[in-house]
């Protein structure tokens, strides 16, 4: 072996493990305002992720006892729980993991080959193939009228055999959701802000569990285990575009603050934007990628067929990456920057 | 009707005539695909192609009268270059002109040589030099490995010298990584 | 120390290890038995060598003159009698044997009568080229002929100059503790660099982890009658890198593909100055150097080591351990492992560092890239290595090139950082490696191309000429044949048959003429082997008599 021959104590492991760390006060916060039933989905996706990646690797003829403790299975599961709606079916987070970890992650050639986010690649793909399971989203305990326990939010996720009464007494619509059937109906934007669902920024309940997500992600920034490019441009992004739209019409379009505070956003800045084997590499790329990333958020929860867009935007920016990285990289010691592409 | 029958000519006569100007205009000297084809190959003149020397080999695979793989000197990675050339799947090597060697430069055995000058008619290259009744060698530099001049030499003192690796010729090998090792064992 | 510094982009931190060896004084090792002192030991031509197996020498004695402007001398480092000129394993990561003089000792040390060079009042060419029959060269690691780096070029003067006291790779300490001993002597190498590059304004960059060392370099330069600045420089590797030093110190970067020189900066290691000092002021060639020996042993320390030693001596000076996993020649950054340990101290050898399971762990397996850019973050280049990574592994060099791959410098930094272990170094000199060895094959293809075109017009034209001499051979012979009367109605096929034989009287007295040489005085065994190669002449004519016929009338 040539040189280096000394290693500095990073690893792959310890990377994917401050991410998970720093994933632990917004589950906290989600347990404390949402009721315990996201630790069952949490949990279902881990052993899912995990079984599905330890196939993946036996049929791929690789080891698996480097591969699986790397946890990058393990966050990708947590990333998709955390977006998931904390009540759906067991069913739905089997899928959902499975289509992460075997389609977009090992069909892509595994750790460190895959084009698209696995866990907003699972993620995608409920929300289109089921709608309707996808909205049940367990209301914030402050608002709703029943509070389910551990287990009975494990007989919801597993059974579903909770009364329809039951049920709809502990889920309740998100605050996209709200807005975006309020508008729909013809409402203005303050006559819908009036609702309980939405907070002093955000949703109640959300807009705390954005806050830990926040938390979290300043964590990785402060540890240089994610840079500042990412999520800044990308919650520039957001705020920028509903500021200019809510400028000019304020009835019809949602406050910049309201669609920042959403936890999906504060997730998807931090956490999922960037995953670096999907996002761009470059520092302008980063800028560039979490900018657009945050323009077509809004944009599809404005004009498009679902109430969050997240997922959609960071799939869109992950296809442009090649390109970004391409045409914006840095100038190196010594030389002019590099303006001309290069020859196909 | 008429009209558009009209338009439709009128585009016709326009874009042919544009079409025919250009030709005669931009006309490419010299066949510029054999060139490039060419390029690739490893001129070692050997003819283990069928053809008299690379170019000749060159030009007919531009013209599609011989197949890429058969040019052993170039290996593999020359089908591979061939291939991407003319954008057709690179396929193995034809066996039948022959398989790759490492490369040699050939050597006279000066004791033995009776000068006849035949190697120095064969040498694709010139890379021999001697002249009648004197001893014939090789100039090493020039030599390309290419073996015509082992049949013409009616004494066999010719042979063919691999060239050892020394030291300003030594480069890096690829680096051999954990995780293609453990694949292997799996396999 | 007001200077304004400068900080160069990415770098790394590793443990500095210095404090193993810098304690201790410079001990000079002893005269080995033989000395093995190898021809290639700079960048550029090997030196060629001018003694004789059998001839004795003295210390100091030129036993390689250098081969072209950018070469070498090589000499003897102690007194004694050549026994070979022969190929032997060399102290390099492909464990190839190159050519080497070895010189067995006879332990009298006897020098060579030398003397100070009046530097002042040489031409700066001919000082160059004493410098270059001297064998300086660059001891910081690149060994690039010094005479050549002297040399300002058109610009006809570099108006700073750089001594490089960095010492950035962990372990090693040989310029440290040369500043700290040395340092009046080094300054003296300074004031003939300056005499030769007209540099107004010097600079001397330490890494702040060597006050000892920034210290005595202070007092030296202050002694000096011309400025010289000591400027302590923030410890982070590669920060001894040249290119580093100089953002450091000016912040201006030498542009890529360019030398340090286009923008009027000159940088020397502090080995190197000291070298040339003892060249100049004592009319010493380059025999010897500082070398660091450390890590698993007993007594880590600097010796002052003949060039030519072999390295298993020092280490057991140093005290030998057991458990060692093999050697380095330099540190851990960027050394490279040692083929075995009689490989000898050449002039490039800072460092001998001792591997042992403890101190340098096996490396961890490798996992796919993340592409997480920690690597582009530590690159003191400011490459993208992920990209690099990408091309150099999947062979596509030609993008790999033009993602600047032969702007690297090889410092590990890279490596060093990767959270999934790749070998992000052992990928770009593969790619180098290769990218060179095609241009070579691309060079001799395109000779071959030419020469063989050539060959193809010399043929036709050798065909047309000939033709062209027959025929007028052939009107002349029936013009003559026509005015000879005594011929006059001889049919055609007459004179043919006359042409024909006054050819073959021709060939025979041609065949007469040519008569062996250097036949006189032969031993009965060449007089044998001739006969037997006769005898297979002949047997080859009687087998192929015509075709021979033929060439025989060129």
């Amino acid at each position: 072996m040539p040189s280096p021959f000394i290693l500095d104590r990073s690893s792959v492991t310890q990377v994917m493990a401050w991410v998970l760390a720093a994933l632990l006060p917004g589950v906290l916060v989600y347990v404390w305002l949402f009721g315990p039933g996201i630790l069952v989905t949490l949990s279902l996706a881990t052993v899912t992720a995990l079984a599905a990646e330890a196939a993946m690797l036996k049929a791929r003829g690789y080891p698996a006892k480097p591969f699986l403790t790397d946890l990058s299975a393990i966050v990708t599961a947590w990333l998709l729980a955390l977006s998931l709606p904390s009540l759906a079916p067991w069913w739905l987070i089997v899928t959902g993991t499975l289509f992460a970890i075997v389609v977009a992650k090992h069909l892509y050639g595994g750790l460190g080959q895959n084009i698209f986010n696995p866990a907003m690649v699972g993620y995608a793909v409920l929300i289109v193939s089921f709608p309707v399971q996808m909205t049940q989203w367990a209301g914030p305990l402050e608002l709703t009228t029943a509070h389910l326990t551990l287990a009975q939010s494990a007989s919801v996720i597993f059974g579903g055999d909770l009364p329809k009464t039951t049920l709809d007494a502990v889920t309740m619509a998100t605050p996209l959701d709200a807005l975006r059937t309020g508008l729909l109906q013809q409402h203005t934007v303050d006559e819908i802000m009036t609702q309980p669902i939405f907070g002093h920024y955000g949703g109640t309940g959300f807009e705390w569990l954005a806050a830990a997500f926040l938390l979290g992600g300043l964590v990785l920034w402060a540890l240089r285990i994610i840079s500042w490019h990412v999520p800044l441009a990308f919650l520039a992004g957001i705020w920028l575009t509903a500021g200019f739209l809510h400028f000019f019409d304020a009835g019809r379009f949602g406050a910049p603050w309201f669609h920042l505070f959403a936890p999906s956003v504060m997730l998807g800045a931090f956490f999922i934007a960037t995953d670096p084997v999907s996002g761009a590499t470059t520092p302008r790329g980063k800028l560039i990628f979490g900018l657009g990333a945050g323009f077509l958020t809004i944009a599809i929860r404005t004009w498009g067929g679902f109430p969050d867009g997240v997922a959609f935007a960071i799939l869109l920016m992950n296809l442009c990456v090649p390109l970004i990285d391409q045409y914006t990289q840095p100038r190196i010691y010594g030389g002019a920057s590099r303006t001309k592409e290069p020859p196909a | 009707m008429l009209t558009a029958i009209g338009v439709m000519v009128a585009i016709a006569v326009v874009t042919g005539l544009v079409l025919g100007w250009s030709a005669i205009r931009f006309k490419v000297e010299g066949n510029p695909l054999a060139e490039k084809i060419d390029a690739i190959l490893p001129q070692t003149q050997c003819g283990q192609c069928g053809f008299p020397g690379c170019k000749p080999y060159a030009e007919a695979i531009a013209k599609g009268e011989a197949d890429i793989n058969q040019c052993p000197p170039g290996g593999e990675e020359g089908v591979k270059k061939l291939a991407e050339l003319l954008g057709v799947e690179p396929k193995p090597l034809d066996e039948a002109h022959g398989t790759p060697k490492p490369k040699s430069v050939a050597f006279i055995d000066e004791n033995t040589c009776i000068g006849c000058t035949l190697c120095i008619q064969a040498c694709p290259v010139d890379a021999i030099s001697g002249a009648a009744k004197q001893m014939h060698t090789i100039i090493a530099a020039e030599c390309t490995g290419c073996e015509l001049c082992l049949p013409p030499c009616p004494v066999d003192c010719i042979t063919m010298v691999p060239i050892a690796e020394d030291l300003p010729h030594w480069k890096w090998k690829h680096p051999v990584v954990m995780l293609k090792q453990v694949e292997e064992e799996h396999a | 120390m007001s200077r304004e510094l400068f900080k160069f982009k990415g770098g790394v931190h590793p443990p500095g290890h210095k404090s193993e060896s810098n304690s201790r004084p410079i001990h000079a090792a002893p005269l080995p038995k033989k000395l093995v002192i190898p021809l290639r030991q700079h960048i550029g031509n090997p030196a060629k060598p001018v003694v004789e197996v059998g001839e004795r020498v003295k210390k100091g004695q030129l036993i390689g003159e250098a081969d072209g402007y950018i070469s070498c001398a090589v000499h003897a480092s102690s007194s004694g009698t050549v026994t070979a000129i022969d190929m032997q394993t060399m102290p390099h990561a492909s464990g190839l044997p190159d050519l080497c003089i070895t010189i067995e000792t006879d332990g009298r040390d006897e020098w060579i009568a030398h003397a100070p060079l009046d530097y002042r009042a040489m031409v700066p060419a001919e000082l160059r080229m004493r410098l270059r029959d001297m064998g300086i060269a660059g001891l910081g690691g690149a060994v690039f002929p010094s005479a050549v780096k002297l040399d300002p070029g058109a610009a006809q003067a570099c108006p700073t100059l750089i001594i490089n006291g960095g010492e950035c790779e962990p372990w090693i300490t040989c310029d440290d503790v040369l500043m700290r001993h040395r340092a009046d002597e080094i300054l003296q190498g300074v004031t003939v660099m300056r005499h030769l590059l007209g540099s107004t304004e010097i600079l001397v960059g330490i890494e702040d982890n060597k006050p000892e060392a920034v210290a005595a370099m202070q007092a030296a330069a202050a002694k000096m009658d011309f400025a010289v600045e000591v400027v302590a420089v923030p410890a982070r590797y590669p920060g001894g890198g040249a290119k580093q030093m100089i953002e450091t110190l000016t912040g201006k970067q030498v542009p890529s593909g360019k030398l340090s020189t286009d923008i009027g900066i000159q940088v020397f290691n502090v080995g190197t100055t000291y070298a040339l000092a003892r060249a100049v002021h004592h009319g010493e060639p380059l025999i010897s150097r500082l070398v660091t020996v450390t890590g698993h042993v007993l007594r880590p320390q600097n010796f002052e080591v003949l060039i030519g030693t072999p390295m298993h001596t020092l280490i057991t000076l140093a005290g030998d351990r057991d458990g060692t996993t093999g050697v380095l020649m330099g540190g851990p950054m960027m050394g490279v492992p040692m083929p075995d340990l009689e490989v000898p101290v050449v002039k490039a050898t800072n460092c001998i560092l001792v591997k042992s399971n403890e101190l340098f762990p096996p490396l961890p397996r490798a996992l796919p890239c993340i592409r997480c850019t920690r690597c582009a973050d530590a690159c003191p280049a400011e490459l993208q290595p992920q990209e690099l990574f990408r091309f150099a592994k999947a062979g596509d060099f030609g993008r790999a090139q033009e993602y600047h791959l032969f702007d690297c410098i090889e410092c590990g930094c890279c490596s060093y950082v990767c959270p999934s272990h790749i070998p992000l170094v052992d990928y770009y000199r593969y790619a180098k490696g290769e990218i060179w060895a095609r241009e070579k094959e691309k060079r001799a293809a395109d000779l071959a191309r030419e020469r063989h075109e050539f060959r193809l017009f010399r043929l036709e034209r050798e065909k047309k000429e000939k033709a062209e001499k027959l025929a007028a051979k052939a009107q002349a012979k029936r013009a003559e044949l026509a005015a000879d009367p005594s011929a006059s109605g001889a049919p055609d096929a007459d004179a043919k048959k006359a042409l024909i034989a006054a050819a073959l009287a021709r060939a025979q007295a041609k065949k007469a003429e040519v008569a062996p040489k250097n036949v006189d005085h032969l031993t009965p065994e060449q007089q044998h082997s001739i006969e037997e190669i006769e005898a297979r002449r002949a047997k080859i004519r009687e087998l192929a008599h015509q075709p021979l016929e033929s060439e025989e009338k060129p």
